[in-house]
Protein backbone atom coordinates (compact mmCIF):
# COMPACT_ATOMS: atom_id res chain seq x y z
CA UNK A 1 0.00 0.00 0.00
CA UNK A 2 1.32 3.34 -1.03
CA UNK A 3 1.40 6.07 1.67
CA UNK A 4 2.39 9.30 1.67
CA UNK A 5 5.72 11.13 4.23
CA UNK A 6 3.15 12.13 7.00
CA UNK A 7 1.52 8.60 7.46
CA UNK A 8 5.12 6.90 7.95
CA UNK A 9 4.79 6.24 11.50
CA UNK A 10 1.62 4.80 10.83
CA UNK A 11 2.16 2.34 8.54
CA UNK A 12 5.05 1.48 10.01
CA UNK A 13 3.43 0.45 13.35
CA UNK A 14 0.31 -1.37 11.32
CA UNK A 15 3.61 -3.22 9.23
CA UNK A 16 4.33 -3.99 12.70
CA UNK A 17 1.32 -5.54 14.00
CA UNK A 18 0.97 -6.99 10.83
CA UNK A 19 4.43 -8.70 11.59
CA UNK A 20 2.73 -9.96 15.18
CA UNK A 21 -0.10 -11.30 14.04
CA UNK A 22 1.85 -13.69 11.57
CA UNK A 23 4.03 -14.48 14.22
CA UNK A 24 1.77 -15.06 16.78
CA UNK A 25 -0.36 -17.22 14.52
CA UNK A 26 2.53 -19.65 12.53
CA UNK A 27 4.60 -20.08 15.85
CA UNK A 28 1.36 -20.12 18.03
CA UNK A 29 2.98 -17.59 20.80
CA UNK A 30 0.76 -15.83 22.86
CA UNK A 31 1.39 -12.40 22.07
CA UNK A 32 -1.86 -11.16 22.99
CA UNK A 33 -0.66 -8.60 25.15
CA UNK A 34 1.78 -7.36 23.11
CA UNK A 35 -0.54 -7.17 20.29
CA UNK A 36 -3.70 -5.11 22.10
CA UNK A 37 -0.99 -3.06 23.81
CA UNK A 38 0.31 -1.89 19.59
CA UNK A 39 -3.66 -1.73 18.24
CA UNK A 40 -4.17 0.36 21.18
CA UNK A 41 -1.83 2.84 20.00
CA UNK A 42 -2.49 2.26 16.58
CA UNK A 43 -5.72 3.61 17.02
CA UNK A 44 -4.37 6.43 19.28
CA UNK A 45 -2.05 7.49 16.48
CA UNK A 46 -4.76 7.77 13.73
CA UNK A 47 -6.60 9.63 15.39
CA UNK A 48 -3.94 12.15 16.45
CA UNK A 49 -2.54 11.83 12.71
CA UNK A 50 -5.79 12.62 10.98
CA UNK A 51 -7.81 14.79 13.02
CA UNK A 52 -4.49 17.59 13.04
CA UNK A 53 -4.08 17.49 9.31
CA UNK A 54 -2.88 20.60 7.70
CA UNK A 55 -4.22 22.09 4.95
CA UNK A 56 -1.69 20.92 2.67
CA UNK A 57 -1.77 17.23 4.50
CA UNK A 58 -5.23 17.16 3.13
CA UNK A 59 -4.21 18.66 -0.32
CA UNK A 60 -2.07 15.23 -0.54
CA UNK A 61 -4.94 13.02 0.51
CA UNK A 62 -6.86 14.28 -2.18
CA UNK A 63 -4.38 12.81 -4.21
CA UNK A 64 -3.24 10.01 -2.75
CA UNK A 65 -1.63 7.29 -4.71
CA UNK A 66 -4.80 5.05 -3.46
CA UNK A 67 -7.31 7.01 -3.37
CA UNK A 68 -10.57 5.76 -5.05
CA UNK A 69 -11.02 6.73 -8.69
CA UNK A 70 -14.21 6.70 -10.84
CA UNK A 71 -14.33 3.54 -12.00
CA UNK A 72 -13.62 2.03 -8.13
CA UNK A 73 -17.27 3.92 -6.92
CA UNK A 74 -18.77 2.95 -10.72
CA UNK A 75 -18.26 -0.78 -9.96
CA UNK A 76 -19.36 -0.76 -6.28
CA UNK A 77 -22.49 1.61 -6.44
CA UNK A 78 -23.90 1.11 -9.80
CA UNK A 79 -24.74 -2.19 -11.91
CA UNK A 80 -24.78 -3.06 -15.85
CA UNK A 81 -22.66 -0.10 -17.02
CA UNK A 82 -22.18 0.49 -20.62
CA UNK A 83 -19.51 2.50 -21.28
CA UNK A 84 -19.99 4.79 -24.59
CA UNK A 85 -16.81 6.21 -26.53
CA UNK A 86 -16.02 9.05 -28.42
CA UNK A 87 -17.20 12.69 -29.12
CA UNK A 88 -18.06 11.91 -33.58
CA UNK A 89 -15.70 14.76 -33.85
CA UNK A 90 -12.15 13.42 -33.38
CA UNK A 91 -11.61 10.69 -30.67
CA UNK A 92 -12.19 9.09 -27.46
CA UNK A 93 -10.83 10.82 -24.91
CA UNK A 94 -10.16 8.15 -21.98
CA UNK A 95 -9.70 10.80 -19.15
CA UNK A 96 -13.26 10.99 -19.34
CA UNK A 97 -15.52 7.97 -18.95
CA UNK A 98 -19.19 8.01 -20.19
CA UNK A 99 -22.31 5.86 -20.13
CA UNK A 100 -25.13 4.70 -18.78
CA UNK A 101 -25.27 2.18 -15.74
CA UNK A 102 -28.11 1.52 -13.05
CA UNK A 103 -28.93 2.60 -9.88
CA UNK A 104 -31.50 0.24 -7.89
CA UNK A 105 -32.61 -0.62 -11.38
CA UNK A 106 -33.21 2.38 -12.77
CA UNK A 107 -30.88 3.54 -15.55
CA UNK A 108 -28.75 6.73 -15.15
CA UNK A 109 -25.47 8.67 -16.89
CA UNK A 110 -23.10 8.63 -15.20
CA UNK A 111 -19.94 10.55 -16.67
CA UNK A 112 -16.25 10.41 -14.72
CA UNK A 113 -13.19 12.18 -15.11
CA UNK A 114 -10.82 8.79 -14.47
CA UNK A 115 -6.81 8.81 -13.46
CA UNK A 116 -4.61 5.62 -13.89
CA UNK A 117 -3.15 3.62 -11.20
CA UNK A 118 -0.26 1.76 -12.70
CA UNK A 119 2.16 4.21 -14.51
CA UNK A 120 0.66 2.55 -18.03
CA UNK A 121 -2.72 3.33 -16.70
CA UNK A 122 -1.72 7.19 -15.89
CA UNK A 123 -0.42 7.37 -18.95
CA UNK A 124 -3.57 6.07 -21.11
CA UNK A 125 -5.78 8.54 -18.81
CA UNK A 126 -3.40 11.58 -18.87
CA UNK A 127 -3.44 12.01 -15.49
CA UNK A 128 -7.21 12.76 -15.48
CA UNK A 129 -6.17 15.57 -17.70
CA UNK A 130 -9.11 15.82 -20.73
CA UNK A 131 -8.45 17.23 -23.64
CA UNK A 132 -11.64 19.07 -25.81
CA UNK A 133 -12.70 15.56 -26.73
CA UNK A 134 -13.12 14.73 -23.27
CA UNK A 135 -15.59 17.45 -22.69
CA UNK A 136 -17.20 17.09 -25.86
CA UNK A 137 -17.54 13.33 -25.62
CA UNK A 138 -19.22 14.29 -21.87
CA UNK A 139 -21.74 16.76 -23.47
CA UNK A 140 -23.41 14.12 -26.60
CA UNK A 141 -23.32 11.73 -23.49
CA UNK A 142 -25.56 14.54 -21.14
CA UNK A 143 -27.42 15.74 -23.93
CA UNK A 144 -28.36 11.84 -24.67
CA UNK A 145 -29.43 11.34 -21.06
CA UNK A 146 -32.03 14.50 -21.29
CA UNK A 147 -33.39 13.31 -24.55
CA UNK A 148 -34.14 9.90 -22.51
CA UNK A 149 -34.85 11.74 -19.59
CA UNK A 150 -32.29 9.81 -17.05
CA UNK A 151 -30.65 11.32 -14.17
CA UNK A 152 -26.68 12.67 -14.72
CA UNK A 153 -23.98 11.89 -12.34
CA UNK A 154 -20.95 13.38 -13.43
CA UNK A 155 -17.98 12.72 -11.00
CA UNK A 156 -15.33 14.91 -10.12
CA UNK A 157 -11.36 14.13 -9.92
CA UNK A 158 -8.47 16.51 -11.90
CA UNK A 159 -5.55 18.55 -11.59
CA UNK A 160 -7.35 20.76 -14.31
CA UNK A 161 -8.07 20.39 -18.14
CA UNK A 162 -4.59 19.78 -20.32
CA UNK A 163 -2.91 22.81 -21.41
CA UNK A 164 -1.04 21.59 -24.31
CA UNK A 165 -0.92 22.52 -28.25
CA UNK A 166 -3.62 20.34 -29.39
CA UNK A 167 -6.12 21.02 -26.61
CA UNK A 168 -5.86 24.66 -28.23
CA UNK A 169 -6.16 23.61 -31.23
CA UNK A 170 -9.59 21.78 -31.03
CA UNK A 171 -10.48 24.79 -28.65
CA UNK A 172 -9.90 23.61 -25.09
CA UNK A 173 -11.67 26.75 -24.14
CA UNK A 174 -14.53 26.49 -26.08
CA UNK A 175 -15.52 23.27 -25.22
CA UNK A 176 -15.34 23.44 -21.40
CA UNK A 177 -17.45 26.98 -21.80
CA UNK A 178 -20.29 25.04 -24.04
CA UNK A 179 -20.05 22.25 -21.26
CA UNK A 180 -21.25 24.74 -18.93
CA UNK A 181 -23.66 26.02 -21.32
CA UNK A 182 -25.19 22.54 -22.01
CA UNK A 183 -24.98 21.22 -18.53
CA UNK A 184 -27.38 24.71 -17.41
CA UNK A 185 -30.12 23.69 -19.76
CA UNK A 186 -30.44 19.79 -19.16
CA UNK A 187 -34.08 19.17 -18.01
CA UNK A 188 -33.03 16.14 -16.29
CA UNK A 189 -31.54 15.92 -12.01
CA UNK A 190 -28.02 16.26 -12.35
CA UNK A 191 -25.61 15.52 -9.60
CA UNK A 192 -22.08 16.18 -8.77
CA UNK A 193 -19.55 15.13 -7.09
CA UNK A 194 -16.15 16.12 -6.39
CA UNK A 195 -14.56 12.81 -5.56
CA UNK A 196 -10.75 14.04 -5.27
CA UNK A 197 -8.93 16.77 -6.76
CA UNK A 198 -11.56 19.65 -8.24
CA UNK A 199 -9.30 21.51 -10.28
CA UNK A 200 -10.44 25.02 -11.81
CA UNK A 201 -12.48 25.11 -15.32
CA UNK A 202 -11.73 21.50 -16.06
CA UNK A 203 -13.32 20.13 -13.31
CA UNK A 204 -15.97 22.74 -13.43
CA UNK A 205 -17.26 21.90 -16.67
CA UNK A 206 -19.12 18.87 -14.99
CA UNK A 207 -19.73 20.55 -12.19
CA UNK A 208 -22.99 22.56 -13.15
CA UNK A 209 -25.54 20.67 -11.32
CA UNK A 210 -28.60 20.70 -9.44
CA UNK A 211 -26.68 19.10 -6.13
CA UNK A 212 -22.88 19.51 -5.84
CA UNK A 213 -21.14 16.77 -3.21
CA UNK A 214 -17.74 16.64 -1.99
CA UNK A 215 -16.04 14.32 0.06
CA UNK A 216 -14.28 15.41 3.11
CA UNK A 217 -10.62 15.15 2.23
CA UNK A 218 -11.60 16.57 -1.41
CA UNK A 219 -10.60 20.11 -2.91
CA UNK A 220 -12.40 22.17 -5.37
CA UNK A 221 -9.95 25.04 -6.37
CA UNK A 222 -10.02 28.04 -9.18
CA UNK A 223 -6.31 27.16 -9.80
CA UNK A 224 -4.01 24.38 -8.46
CA UNK A 225 -1.85 25.33 -5.62
CA UNK A 226 1.20 24.83 -7.38
CA UNK A 227 0.02 26.74 -10.70
CA UNK A 228 -0.86 29.49 -8.41
CA UNK A 229 2.70 29.70 -6.54
CA UNK A 230 4.18 30.06 -9.94
CA UNK A 231 1.67 33.04 -10.61
CA UNK A 232 2.38 34.84 -7.12
CA UNK A 233 5.87 33.68 -6.54
CA UNK A 234 7.62 32.31 -10.22
CA UNK A 235 7.70 28.95 -7.62
CA UNK A 236 6.08 26.08 -8.12
CA UNK A 237 7.57 24.49 -5.25
CA UNK A 238 5.76 26.37 -2.80
CA UNK A 239 2.26 25.06 -3.38
CA UNK A 240 1.77 24.56 0.77
CA UNK A 241 1.61 28.53 1.51
CA UNK A 242 -0.43 29.00 -2.21
CA UNK A 243 -2.69 26.18 -0.87
CA UNK A 244 -3.65 27.87 2.86
CA UNK A 245 -4.53 31.15 0.64
CA UNK A 246 -7.07 29.44 -1.77
CA UNK A 247 -9.63 28.16 0.28
CA UNK A 248 -9.93 25.05 -1.48
CA UNK A 249 -11.18 22.45 1.40
CA UNK A 250 -14.29 21.01 1.51
CA UNK A 251 -15.08 22.79 4.86
CA UNK A 252 -14.55 26.11 3.28
CA UNK A 253 -16.28 25.09 0.04
CA UNK A 254 -19.58 24.71 2.13
CA UNK A 255 -19.28 27.74 3.55
CA UNK A 256 -19.37 29.97 0.78
CA UNK A 257 -21.99 27.76 -0.58
CA UNK A 258 -19.80 25.85 -3.78
CA UNK A 259 -20.87 22.65 -2.47
CA UNK A 260 -24.36 21.84 -1.14
CA UNK A 261 -22.86 18.85 0.77
CA UNK A 262 -19.97 17.01 2.03
CA UNK A 263 -19.96 13.74 2.42
CA UNK A 264 -17.99 12.27 5.69
CA UNK A 265 -14.05 9.73 4.58
CA UNK A 266 -13.55 6.98 6.66
CA UNK A 267 -10.92 8.02 9.33
CA UNK A 268 -7.91 8.82 7.50
CA UNK A 269 -9.34 8.85 4.22
CA UNK A 270 -11.46 6.89 1.60
CA UNK A 271 -8.27 5.21 0.46
CA UNK A 272 -8.30 3.26 3.98
CA UNK A 273 -11.84 1.74 3.24
CA UNK A 274 -12.92 2.38 -0.70
CA UNK A 275 -16.42 -0.02 0.11
CA UNK A 276 -17.46 2.39 3.21
CA UNK A 277 -16.36 5.75 1.30
CA UNK A 278 -18.44 3.90 -1.34
CA UNK A 279 -21.23 2.75 0.63
CA UNK A 280 -21.66 7.03 1.79
CA UNK A 281 -21.64 8.12 -1.74
CA UNK A 282 -23.90 5.35 -3.14
CA UNK A 283 -26.51 6.49 -0.47
CA UNK A 284 -25.92 10.38 -0.77
CA UNK A 285 -26.41 9.52 -4.40
CA UNK A 286 -29.67 7.90 -4.01
CA UNK A 287 -31.27 10.64 -1.18
CA UNK A 288 -30.36 13.49 -3.41
CA UNK A 289 -32.39 12.00 -6.96
CA UNK A 290 -35.28 11.10 -5.19
CA UNK A 291 -35.23 14.79 -3.71
CA UNK A 292 -34.34 16.19 -7.49
CA UNK A 293 -37.34 13.60 -8.82
CA UNK A 294 -40.02 15.46 -7.84
CA UNK A 295 -39.24 18.30 -10.49
CA UNK A 296 -39.94 18.62 -13.56
CA UNK A 297 -37.97 19.88 -16.59
CA UNK A 298 -38.46 22.93 -16.23
CA UNK A 299 -38.32 23.31 -12.50
CA UNK A 300 -35.31 21.45 -12.35
CA UNK A 301 -33.35 24.08 -14.85
CA UNK A 302 -34.88 26.97 -12.63
CA UNK A 303 -33.64 25.46 -9.56
CA UNK A 304 -29.99 24.91 -10.87
CA UNK A 305 -30.19 28.82 -12.31
CA UNK A 306 -30.90 29.37 -9.01
CA UNK A 307 -28.37 27.84 -7.37
CA UNK A 308 -25.74 29.14 -9.35
CA UNK A 309 -27.36 32.35 -9.22
CA UNK A 310 -26.46 33.19 -6.23
CA UNK A 311 -22.67 32.46 -5.78
CA UNK A 312 -20.72 35.03 -5.25
CA UNK A 313 -19.56 38.06 -2.21
CA UNK A 314 -19.77 41.41 -3.25
CA UNK A 315 -21.24 44.59 -1.45
CA UNK A 316 -23.89 46.83 -3.09
CA UNK A 317 -24.03 50.11 -2.00
CA UNK B 1 18.07 77.63 -4.70
CA UNK B 2 21.27 77.50 -2.47
CA UNK B 3 22.73 74.17 -2.15
CA UNK B 4 22.01 73.44 1.41
CA UNK B 5 18.56 73.88 1.18
CA UNK B 6 18.13 71.61 -1.63
CA UNK B 7 15.38 68.75 -0.33
CA UNK B 8 14.86 65.16 -1.81
CA UNK B 9 14.66 65.16 -5.21
CA UNK B 10 11.06 65.82 -6.56
CA UNK B 11 11.20 63.19 -9.39
CA UNK B 12 12.58 59.83 -9.12
CA UNK B 13 15.79 59.40 -10.77
CA UNK B 14 14.30 56.06 -12.28
CA UNK B 15 11.78 57.79 -14.23
CA UNK B 16 13.44 60.09 -15.91
CA UNK B 17 13.83 57.69 -18.90
CA UNK B 18 9.88 59.06 -19.22
CA UNK B 19 10.98 62.21 -20.06
CA UNK B 20 9.68 63.12 -23.58
CA UNK B 21 6.66 60.68 -22.99
CA UNK B 22 3.28 62.85 -23.97
CA UNK B 23 5.41 63.75 -26.92
CA UNK B 24 7.04 60.68 -28.78
CA UNK B 25 6.01 57.36 -28.83
CA UNK B 26 7.97 54.60 -30.23
CA UNK B 27 6.00 51.70 -31.71
CA UNK B 28 7.16 48.25 -30.25
CA UNK B 29 6.10 46.47 -32.90
CA UNK B 30 7.99 48.16 -35.98
CA UNK B 31 9.86 50.93 -34.26
CA UNK B 32 8.69 53.76 -35.52
CA UNK B 33 8.66 57.09 -33.46
CA UNK B 34 5.93 59.48 -33.82
CA UNK B 35 3.96 62.10 -31.94
CA UNK B 36 2.25 60.11 -28.62
CA UNK B 37 -1.30 62.45 -30.54
CA UNK B 38 -0.98 60.27 -33.34
CA UNK B 39 -1.28 57.15 -31.34
CA UNK B 40 -4.35 58.48 -29.85
CA UNK B 41 -5.91 60.10 -32.94
CA UNK B 42 -5.54 56.52 -34.56
CA UNK B 43 -7.18 54.26 -31.46
CA UNK B 44 -3.91 53.35 -30.20
CA UNK B 45 -3.30 51.63 -33.42
CA UNK B 46 -0.24 52.66 -34.93
CA UNK B 47 -0.50 54.16 -37.84
CA UNK B 48 2.34 53.15 -39.53
CA UNK B 49 2.44 49.29 -39.41
CA UNK B 50 -1.29 48.85 -38.15
CA UNK B 51 -0.32 47.15 -34.25
CA UNK B 52 -3.27 47.34 -32.45
CA UNK B 53 -2.47 48.75 -28.61
CA UNK B 54 -4.75 48.05 -25.72
CA UNK B 55 -7.81 51.11 -25.95
CA UNK B 56 -9.28 51.61 -22.70
CA UNK B 57 -12.81 50.10 -22.07
CA UNK B 58 -14.05 53.72 -21.47
CA UNK B 59 -13.03 54.67 -25.23
CA UNK B 60 -14.51 51.73 -26.52
CA UNK B 61 -17.45 52.40 -25.20
CA UNK B 62 -17.36 55.64 -26.99
CA UNK B 63 -15.82 54.19 -30.00
CA UNK B 64 -18.57 51.78 -30.45
CA UNK B 65 -21.95 53.53 -28.82
CA UNK B 66 -23.73 56.36 -30.58
CA UNK B 67 -22.55 59.75 -28.79
CA UNK B 68 -24.25 60.25 -25.77
CA UNK B 69 -25.97 56.66 -25.52
CA UNK B 70 -23.87 54.88 -23.03
CA UNK B 71 -25.55 54.81 -19.73
CA UNK B 72 -24.03 52.86 -17.01
CA UNK B 73 -25.39 50.25 -14.83
CA UNK B 74 -24.26 48.66 -11.36
CA UNK B 75 -21.57 50.94 -11.06
CA UNK B 76 -22.33 50.29 -7.28
CA UNK B 77 -21.23 47.06 -6.54
CA UNK B 78 -17.80 46.49 -5.06
CA UNK B 79 -15.33 44.00 -4.16
CA UNK B 80 -14.88 42.27 -0.90
CA UNK B 81 -12.18 39.84 0.34
CA UNK B 82 -13.70 36.93 1.01
CA UNK B 83 -11.32 34.33 1.73
CA UNK B 84 -8.53 36.95 3.13
CA UNK B 85 -6.20 36.39 1.00
CA UNK B 86 -2.77 37.05 1.18
CA UNK B 87 0.38 36.89 -1.35
CA UNK B 88 3.20 39.50 -1.23
CA UNK B 89 0.11 41.74 -0.13
CA UNK B 90 -3.20 41.33 1.29
CA UNK B 91 -6.08 41.33 -1.63
CA UNK B 92 -8.26 43.93 0.95
CA UNK B 93 -5.41 46.12 0.50
CA UNK B 94 -4.51 45.35 -3.35
CA UNK B 95 -8.20 46.07 -4.03
CA UNK B 96 -7.98 49.30 -2.60
CA UNK B 97 -4.38 50.69 -4.39
CA UNK B 98 -5.54 49.26 -7.20
CA UNK B 99 -8.82 51.15 -7.70
CA UNK B 100 -6.81 54.53 -6.66
CA UNK B 101 -4.79 53.47 -9.55
CA UNK B 102 -7.16 52.60 -12.12
CA UNK B 103 -10.08 54.90 -10.83
CA UNK B 104 -12.32 52.20 -11.16
CA UNK B 105 -13.82 49.90 -8.36
CA UNK B 106 -13.24 46.53 -10.10
CA UNK B 107 -12.81 45.16 -13.75
CA UNK B 108 -15.74 45.03 -15.99
CA UNK B 109 -17.82 48.33 -17.28
CA UNK B 110 -21.53 47.76 -17.86
CA UNK B 111 -24.08 49.62 -19.43
CA UNK B 112 -27.30 50.54 -21.69
CA UNK B 113 -26.13 52.11 -25.09
CA UNK B 114 -26.91 52.39 -28.75
CA UNK B 115 -24.89 51.07 -31.94
CA UNK B 116 -26.20 53.03 -35.26
CA UNK B 117 -29.82 53.08 -33.34
CA UNK B 118 -30.17 50.10 -31.96
CA UNK B 119 -30.68 49.52 -28.47
CA UNK B 120 -27.93 46.86 -26.39
CA UNK B 121 -26.07 45.99 -23.49
CA UNK B 122 -22.56 46.58 -23.76
CA UNK B 123 -20.21 45.36 -21.37
CA UNK B 124 -15.95 45.61 -21.72
CA UNK B 125 -13.33 44.26 -19.27
CA UNK B 126 -11.42 47.05 -17.75
CA UNK B 127 -7.97 45.01 -17.61
CA UNK B 128 -5.75 47.74 -15.72
CA UNK B 129 -7.90 46.84 -13.23
CA UNK B 130 -5.84 43.58 -11.47
CA UNK B 131 -5.70 42.18 -15.22
CA UNK B 132 -9.49 41.94 -16.33
CA UNK B 133 -9.68 38.84 -13.98
CA UNK B 134 -13.37 37.96 -13.03
CA UNK B 135 -14.26 37.54 -9.02
CA UNK B 136 -17.65 38.11 -8.18
CA UNK B 137 -18.40 41.77 -8.67
CA UNK B 138 -17.39 41.28 -12.97
CA UNK B 139 -19.51 37.92 -12.85
CA UNK B 140 -22.39 39.63 -11.36
CA UNK B 141 -22.20 42.70 -13.48
CA UNK B 142 -22.23 39.91 -16.57
CA UNK B 143 -24.85 38.12 -15.25
CA UNK B 144 -27.01 41.02 -14.77
CA UNK B 145 -25.55 42.25 -18.16
CA UNK B 146 -27.16 39.25 -20.37
CA UNK B 147 -30.43 39.60 -17.42
CA UNK B 148 -31.20 42.95 -19.19
CA UNK B 149 -31.12 41.83 -22.38
CA UNK B 150 -33.38 39.01 -21.79
CA UNK B 151 -35.81 41.55 -20.02
CA UNK B 152 -35.29 44.59 -22.48
CA UNK B 153 -35.13 42.28 -25.72
CA UNK B 154 -31.49 43.54 -26.55
CA UNK B 155 -29.12 42.04 -28.06
CA UNK B 156 -25.54 42.06 -25.72
CA UNK B 157 -22.49 43.00 -26.80
CA UNK B 158 -19.17 41.82 -24.92
CA UNK B 159 -15.06 43.14 -24.94
CA UNK B 160 -13.26 40.81 -23.45
CA UNK B 161 -9.37 41.20 -22.39
CA UNK B 162 -8.80 39.19 -19.38
CA UNK B 163 -6.87 36.97 -17.59
CA UNK B 164 -8.78 34.67 -16.26
CA UNK B 165 -10.19 34.27 -12.95
CA UNK B 166 -9.56 36.08 -10.04
CA UNK B 167 -7.43 34.09 -7.81
CA UNK B 168 -7.83 36.15 -4.89
CA UNK B 169 -11.38 35.13 -4.32
CA UNK B 170 -10.88 31.54 -4.49
CA UNK B 171 -13.51 29.05 -5.86
CA UNK B 172 -16.03 31.91 -5.94
CA UNK B 173 -14.42 33.11 -8.60
CA UNK B 174 -14.68 29.89 -10.43
CA UNK B 175 -18.18 29.66 -9.89
CA UNK B 176 -19.07 33.10 -11.53
CA UNK B 177 -17.90 31.11 -15.17
CA UNK B 178 -21.15 28.66 -14.35
CA UNK B 179 -23.18 31.58 -13.19
CA UNK B 180 -22.80 33.72 -16.26
CA UNK B 181 -22.56 31.39 -18.86
CA UNK B 182 -26.24 29.94 -17.64
CA UNK B 183 -27.46 33.80 -17.61
CA UNK B 184 -26.41 33.51 -21.34
CA UNK B 185 -28.66 30.92 -22.21
CA UNK B 186 -31.27 32.42 -21.48
CA UNK B 187 -30.08 35.51 -23.56
CA UNK B 188 -30.31 32.72 -26.20
CA UNK B 189 -33.60 30.87 -25.46
CA UNK B 190 -34.81 34.93 -25.86
CA UNK B 191 -33.59 34.85 -29.21
CA UNK B 192 -31.33 37.47 -28.77
CA UNK B 193 -27.85 38.06 -30.03
CA UNK B 194 -24.54 38.12 -28.21
CA UNK B 195 -21.74 39.32 -29.90
CA UNK B 196 -18.27 38.47 -27.93
CA UNK B 197 -15.09 40.35 -29.08
CA UNK B 198 -12.06 38.82 -27.97
CA UNK B 199 -9.41 41.40 -27.66
CA UNK B 200 -5.85 41.22 -26.35
CA UNK B 201 -5.35 39.05 -24.07
CA UNK B 202 -8.38 36.75 -23.67
CA UNK B 203 -7.53 33.73 -21.29
CA UNK B 204 -8.52 31.35 -18.66
CA UNK B 205 -11.82 31.33 -17.15
CA UNK B 206 -13.20 34.17 -19.20
CA UNK B 207 -12.04 32.09 -22.55
CA UNK B 208 -13.13 28.70 -21.05
CA UNK B 209 -16.81 30.54 -19.98
CA UNK B 210 -18.55 33.17 -22.44
CA UNK B 211 -15.72 34.42 -24.34
CA UNK B 212 -15.89 32.18 -27.28
CA UNK B 213 -19.66 31.50 -27.27
CA UNK B 214 -20.84 34.07 -29.16
CA UNK B 215 -23.41 33.94 -31.79
CA UNK B 216 -20.48 35.46 -33.52
CA UNK B 217 -16.61 35.74 -32.10
CA UNK B 218 -14.67 38.39 -33.56
CA UNK B 219 -11.05 38.61 -32.79
CA UNK B 220 -8.55 42.22 -33.08
CA UNK B 221 -5.58 41.71 -34.92
CA UNK B 222 -3.19 39.54 -32.81
CA UNK B 223 -4.49 39.31 -29.92
CA UNK B 224 -4.04 36.40 -27.34
CA UNK B 225 -6.40 33.79 -26.76
CA UNK B 226 -6.37 30.49 -25.52
CA UNK B 227 -7.51 28.44 -22.00
CA UNK B 228 -3.97 28.00 -20.92
CA UNK B 229 -1.45 31.04 -21.05
CA UNK B 230 1.81 30.35 -22.88
CA UNK B 231 4.16 29.57 -20.50
CA UNK B 232 2.00 26.95 -18.50
CA UNK B 233 1.93 25.67 -21.70
CA UNK B 234 5.16 25.81 -22.23
CA UNK B 235 6.12 24.02 -18.63
CA UNK B 236 3.88 21.33 -19.44
CA UNK B 237 4.91 19.91 -23.14
CA UNK B 238 8.91 21.71 -22.10
CA UNK B 239 8.77 22.80 -25.70
CA UNK B 240 8.62 26.17 -27.10
CA UNK B 241 5.60 27.36 -28.40
CA UNK B 242 5.07 27.64 -32.60
CA UNK B 243 4.99 31.41 -33.65
CA UNK B 244 1.79 32.76 -33.79
CA UNK B 245 0.46 30.06 -31.92
CA UNK B 246 -2.82 30.77 -29.72
CA UNK B 247 -3.10 34.36 -31.96
CA UNK B 248 -6.20 35.86 -33.47
CA UNK B 249 -4.67 34.18 -36.64
CA UNK B 250 -4.56 30.96 -35.31
CA UNK B 251 -7.54 30.88 -33.68
CA UNK B 252 -9.18 31.69 -37.01
CA UNK B 253 -7.36 29.27 -39.23
CA UNK B 254 -8.56 26.50 -36.45
CA UNK B 255 -12.12 27.85 -36.60
CA UNK B 256 -12.83 29.43 -33.15
CA UNK B 257 -13.62 32.90 -34.52
CA UNK B 258 -15.84 34.21 -36.67
CA UNK B 259 -13.56 37.14 -38.27
CA UNK B 260 -10.63 38.96 -37.01
CA UNK B 261 -11.76 43.14 -37.24
CA UNK B 262 -9.49 45.89 -37.04
CA UNK B 263 -10.25 48.45 -34.68
CA UNK B 264 -11.29 50.97 -37.03
CA UNK B 265 -14.05 48.94 -39.16
CA UNK B 266 -15.41 47.20 -35.52
CA UNK B 267 -17.94 49.29 -34.56
CA UNK B 268 -19.66 49.29 -38.35
CA UNK B 269 -19.18 45.55 -38.52
CA UNK B 270 -21.03 44.65 -35.44
CA UNK B 271 -23.70 46.79 -36.21
CA UNK B 272 -23.90 44.96 -39.61
CA UNK B 273 -24.42 41.67 -37.81
CA UNK B 274 -26.91 42.61 -35.59
CA UNK B 275 -28.32 44.22 -38.84
CA UNK B 276 -28.72 40.18 -40.12
CA UNK B 277 -29.60 38.33 -37.35
CA UNK B 278 -32.18 41.25 -36.16
CA UNK B 279 -33.71 42.44 -39.30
Amino acid sequence: MAHLDFERPLVELEQRIGELEALAEGEGLAMDGQLADLRARAVELRQDLYQGLSIWQKVQLSRHPDRPYFNDYLERIFEDFVELHGDRLYRDDPSIVAGFARLDGETVAVIGQQKGRTTRQKVMRNFGMAHPEGYRKAMRVMELADRYRRPIFTFIDTPGAYPGIGAEERGQAEAIGRSLLVMSQLGVPVVATVLGEGGSGGALALGVANRVLMFEFSTYSVITPEGCASILWRDGARGAEAAAQLGLLSSKARELEIVDRVLPEPLGGAQRDAQAAADILGAALREELRELSKLDAAALREHRYARFRRLGRFLEA
Amino acid sequence: MAWFSKGRAEVDAAAKRTLGRGVFRKCTECAVTLRAEEFTANLEVCPECGAHFRLSAEAWAELLLDPGSFEERDASLRPVDPLHFVDSRAYSERLVTTRKKSGVPDALLAGDGAIEGRKTQLAVFLFRFMGGSMGSVVGEKLTRTFERGVELGQPVILLSASGGARMQEGALSLMQMAKTVAALGRLRDAGQPFVSVLLHPTTGGVAASFALLGDVNIAEPRALIGFAGPRVIEQTIREQLPEGFQRAEFLLEHGMVDMIVARHQMRSRIARILDHLLG
